[in-house]
């Protein structure tokens, strides 16, 4: 431990949450380690591989590729950790995020039922998570990994997922064409400044165990300690978007490309080009959409408080209610992920190919972070006393609830807004500090 | 709740009793709980959830009073009402309808009984509670029962044990407006001061 108990531990932190690489491309692998004595192999011929968050931030335009693993609690104990501490992980992690989902209100078609890759199974116990430069390095990567496990008698490969950006290159978005990356949360003692409007940096142990967060010194940390300290949780969702359904939407809202637009606006609560609704609400300013120093400046209690600009059910004021909600320095989350499947061009019809988000959302609480955004924020229908409304994107939607654009003098009311996205896989992963790692290797199978 | 979703059917449940659906809430509702308090096990964040019913969520907790602390609970009194006459949204992030605090001894040492009303459910109260015990320091009161943890401010995992330990579920709730929120309510009133205002001034 560091001299300074509150100091971030960068040499121990790994990567995946404190610091986004350079990457264009990225493959997630899911496994299964058959004996434990085989995962700790695994394990100990990684870990020199594993980045660090010094790592990264000192990365050279040589580095090309970043390495973090996480496991599921079934993962742990499949690699030996004991039964004592095993039960000293919070009651969430121990079910996972398909026995959770009720609490998470993955429903209906977003069910584990219908998950995919075997997320749903306890046989899942770890991913390798390979950021790349680009796509031909990330290939490599796949190559080099798959050897290693050959090798790896006991470790499974039970499925993976390639991701990469999609174009235009010059800006994160996704399939539907939203930017994104656009708000994180700053930690204390990163040295990164917050931009306008994104307030305060956070406490570490908001984020990363073993450090005071915003209450004080955390406690019910993980045991032995050398396990827990620098790790954090990582919620996995794989979530499909589909669209050509939300192209259709918007045609059927919208006559001209431009009232088109504003639904997409509206839905989303900022335009396309990442420019805030609360800012600019009656026309697309891409110029602030990219300008970070200012996307992010706005609040909603006092400049938009009817929702007259973004509205109320909107993804980002879900998300993120700012100055409408209380305690919101304990529900902030670090987003990581990208994604997969190829763009369908604009005017192609839906050709039936998955594609969507795989994402991480790093938290130090799973239950106070990750699954209150779940469950009060994106699929409570009353959000706001909206009555019959969720998240038009994360939420679980069946084609019963409803979206309500206020503006003046009526509002404007959609009525069974379709299903724009489904969930196709998700998993709760630990992610160890780099000393952890090692401890991990140390098991044994009597233990 | 977003948990309210159609759970997976189960054979085992095809007993339980019926919750009354939402209606109209111009037609008072009276339910009937089941001695669990919720009419089938449906996971919430930290345990199982307490279903809204016509008087919206709630809770009523009750706990034996440490000996010796009957004043400073009455105490306590006094401090509630001077928090809210200084900052009257000091307990707004609670969404409430009401709260009522009780003693009372039927032979067998001085209780507390700590009932409330509000709109949001169990596991966000007793968080959103917390955050405002530490926040303002004003929910001391509770350090005065037994049972309630040492290390409350921290430990808001050890709160919410000792709130649902401590949960007497109703039997039985009435709504005369079922399911209106505490904002509908407000947002009523001011729209009918501001009608009343409009049509004051077309005299």
């Amino acid at each position: 431990m560091s001299a300074d108990p509150a100091r971030l531990d960068f040499e121990d932190i790994q990567h995946f949450l404190i610091a986004r690489p350079p990457a264009l491309a990225a493959r997630y692998e899911f496994l299964t380690f058959r004996k434990g004595a085989a995962g700790r192999a695994w394990l100990a011929g990684l870990l020199d591989k594993v980045g660090t968050a010094a790592a990264v931030a000192a990365h050279t335009t040589l580095d090309a590729r970043w390495v973090s693993i996480g496991f599921t609690w079934n993962g742990l104990r499949a690699l030996g950790l004991s039964e004592d501490s095993l039960g000293t992980f919070p009651e969430e992690f121990r079910q996972g995020m398909a026995g959770r989902a009720q609490v998470l209100g993955t429903t209906g078609a977003n069910h584990p039922d219908h998950w995919v890759g075997g997320l749903a199974s306890g046989e899942l116990h770890a991913i390798i998570v390979l950021f790349a430069r680009d796509v031909a390095e990330r290939e490599r990567c796949r190559a080099e990994h798959a050897r290693y496990l050959a090798q790896c008698d006991g470790v499974e490969l039970l499925s993976s997922l390639d991701l990469e950006a999609i174009p235009p290159f010059d800006h994160a978005h996704e399939h539907f064409g939203y930017r994104d990356r656009l708000s994180q949360p700053v930690i204390e003692g990163t040295g990164v400044v917050p931009t306008p409007g994104s307030g305060q940096p956070l406490k570490a142990g908001e984020f990363f165990l073993g450090y005071p967060d915003e209450d004080g010194p955390a406690v019910g940390m993980p045991q032995p300690e050398v396990l827990s300290r620098n790790g954090s949780y990582a919620a996995y969702l794989r979530m499909e978007e589909h669209v050509g359904a939300f192209r259709d939407f918007l045609k059927q809202h919208g006559e001209t490309p431009e009232q088109q637009e504003l639904v997409a606006a509206k839905l989303m609560g900022r335009w396309r080009s990442g420019a805030p609704l609360v800012v600019t609400p009656d026309k697309d300013d891409p110029v602030l959409g990219a300008d970070l120093q200012r996307s992010n400046d706005f609040a909603y209690a006092t400049q938009d408080p009817h929702g007259y600009g973004c509205p109320l059910g909107s993804h980002i004021r879900r998300m993120n209610p700012r100055d409408t909600a209380v305690n919101m320095n304990r529900r902030k989350m670090i987003r990581r992920g990208g994604t997969y499947g190829p763009p369908l061009p604009e005017g192609a019809a839906d050709d039936g190919v998955e594609r969507g988000i795989a994402a991480f959302v790093g938290c130090a609480s799973l239950v106070r972070q990750f699954e209150f955004a779940m469950n009060v924020w994106a699929n409570d229908p009353t959000f706001h006393e909206l009555g019959n409304e969720r998240d038009p994107f994360l939420g679980t939607q069946d084609g019963t609830f409803d979206m309500t654009i206020p503006k003046r003098p009526i509002r404007k009311k959609i009525k069974g807004l379709p299903a724009f996205t489904t969930i196709r896989g998700g998993a709760y992963f630990f992610l160890p500090g780099i000393k952890a790692l090692r401890y991990l290797t140390s098991l044994n199978d009597s233990q | 709740m977003a948990t309210s979703a159609t759970p997976k059917t189960d054979a085992s449940k095809a007993h339980t009793p019926e919750a009354p659906t939402k209606g109209d809430w111009t037609q008072p509702q009276a339910m009937a709980l089941p001695k669990e308090g919720y009419f089938k096990v449906e996971q919430g964040r930290y345990g199982p959830i307490f279903p809204q019913t016509p008087s919206c969520y709630g809770f009523s907790v009750v706990a034996k009073v440490k000996p010796g602390r009957e004043q400073a609970i009455r105490d306590y009194g006094h401090s509630i009402e001077a928090a809210v006459k200084g900052d009257p949204s000091v307990l707004a992030p609670l969404k409430l309808h009401y709260l009522r605090w009780v003693l009372f001894d039927v032979g067998s040492g001085l209780h507390f009984m700590y009932q409330g009303i509000f709109d949001t459910d169990f596991d966000k109260y007793i968080e959103d509670a917390v955050a405002l015990f530490v926040k303002t320091g004003i929910t001391t009161v509770f350090v005065n029962l037994e049972g309630w943890p040492e290390d409350w401010k921290t430990n808001v995992n050890a709160v919410i044990n000792f709130f649902r330990e401590h949960q007497c579920p109703s039997f039985l709730e009435y709504g005369e407006y079922p399911y209106v929120s505490s904002d509908e309510i407000k947002k009523a009133l001011k729209l009918k001061a501001a009608f009343t205002g409009m049509l004051d001034l077309m005299q």
